[in-house]
C-alpha cells in the first residue's frame, strides 16, 4: 500500500534534485529557470500528497495558485533572459553584473 | 503488488529520473524534453491521488505552455551551451554537498512528523466523497466561492505577468520599414500619379 511517505519522499527527491541543479549549472539561467520549475513542482507534490490524504481540498486549491504563479515567474523570466541576451549577447550569470550589485 | 501500487513506482521514479537529467543533461533542449517527462509523471501521481483536475492543468500549464515557453526560448538564443557548461565539474562536489545535507534534513524532519490527532477537526474544506462529486466539481465549488478574491488575484497575476513580458520584449527597431496604415488610407491618386505627354525623340 502506498502511503504519504511515499509521495513525499518523491517530492524531497525532486526538490533536492532542484537545488542540486541550481548549483550544478551556476552559468546558464535557462537551466536555472527549470530547476526552479522541479523545486516547485516538488512543492506540488507535496500539497496535493498532503491534501488527498488528509482529506482537505484546500492543498489542491493552493496548489492551483502555485501553478499560475510558476507560470507568470517563467514567463517573465525567460522575458528578462531574452533582453538580457539581447543586449549583452551571453546568458552567463557571472555577466549579470551591470548594476555591481 | 497492486496496479496502483506499480503505477506509483513507475510514475515516482520517471519523475525523479526526468528532474535528474533535467540538471545534468548537456544540450538544454534534451533538459526542457526531460523536463516534460517530470511534469507527465507528476502529472501521473496526482492522479493516483485523485486529484484529477491539478493534474490535467498540470499537463496543460506546464507541458504545453512553460515547457514550449522554455523551449522556444532556448532554441531562439543563439549561445555557446557548450561553454557555459565549461566548469561545471567544479560545481559537482559542493552541488552533492548541498543535496545530501538537504536531503538529510527533509528525512530528519519526515522522521519526527506525525499526524496531530485534531488534524482531522481543523481541516478548511472537507473533501466529499469521490464517488459523489468529482475532484473538479468540488474544486470549482470551492475556488468559485470560498477563495473567489485568490483566484481573481491570480488572474490579475498572469495578466500582470503577460504585460510585463510583452513590454519587456518588444522593441522598435529604426531602420526597419513599417507599414503605415493613415498614409496609406489618405494616398490621393490625383497626387500619387503624373501623366507626362514625351515628345517621340526626346525623352525627359
Amino acid at each position: 500500500m502506498i502511503g504519504i511517505e511515499n509521495y513525499l519522499a518523491v517530492g524531497a527527491a525532486l526538490f533536492v534534485i532542484g537545488i542540486f541543479g541550481i548549483f550544478l549549472n551556476r552559468k546558464n539561467v535557462i537551466i536555472i529557470l527549470m530547476s526552479i520549475e522541479l523545486m516547485l513542482l516538488a512543492v506540488n507534490i507535496n500539497l496535493v500528497a498532503f491534501s488527498a490524504f488528509s482529506g482537505d481540498l484546500v492543498g489542491q486549491v493552493f496548489t492551483i495558485f502555485v501553478l499560475t504563479v510558476a507560470a507568470a515567474e517563467a514567463a517573465i523570466g525567460l522575458a528578462i533572459l531574452v533582453v538580457f541576451f539581447r543586449n549583452r549577447g551571453t546568458i552567463d550569470v557571472e555577466d549579470i553584473n551591470v548594476m555591481k550589485g | 503488488m497492486g496496479v496502483a501500487d506499480f503505477a506509483f513506482y513507475i510514475f515516482a521514479i520517471s519523475a525523479v529520473i526526468g528532474g535528474l537529467f533535467t540538471v545534468v543533461s548537456k544540450n538544454p533542449v534534451h533538459s526542457v524534453l526531460w523536463l516534460i517527462l517530470a511534469f507527465l509523471s507528476s502529472a501521473g501521481l496526482f492522479v493516483l491521488l485523485g486529484a484529477e483536475f491539478v493534474a490535467m492543468l498540470l499537463v496543460i500549464v506546464y507541458v504545453g505552455a512553460v515547457a514550449v515557453l522554455f523551449m522556444f526560448v532556448v532554441m531562439m538564443i543563439d549561445v555557446d551551451f557548450a561553454e557555459l557548461r565549461g566548469q561545471m565539474a567544479k560545481y559537482v562536489p559542493i552541488a552533492l554537498l548541498i543535496g545530501v545535507v538537504l536531503l538529510l534534513e527533509l528525512s530528519l524532519a519526515f522522521g519526527v512528523w506525525q499526524v496531530s490527532e485534531n488534524a482531522e477537526a481543523v481541516r478548511r474544506a472537507v473533501a466529499p466523497d469521490m464517488t459523489e462529486v468529482h475532484n473538479t466539481t468540488a474544486l470549482g465549488q470551492l475556488i468559485y466561492d470560498k477563495y473567489i478574491y485568490l483566484f481573481q488575484t491570480a488572474g490579475l497575476i498572469l495578466l500582470v505577468a503577460m504585460i510585463g513580458a510583452i513590454v519587456l520584449t518588444l522593441r522598435h527597431r529604426v531602420n526597419i520599414k513599417r507599414q503605415n496604415v493613415m498614409a496609406q488610407m489618405h494616398r490621393d491618386p490625383a497626387k500619387a500619379m503624373e501623366v507626362i505627354d514625351v515628345k517621340p525623340g526626346q525623352g525627359l
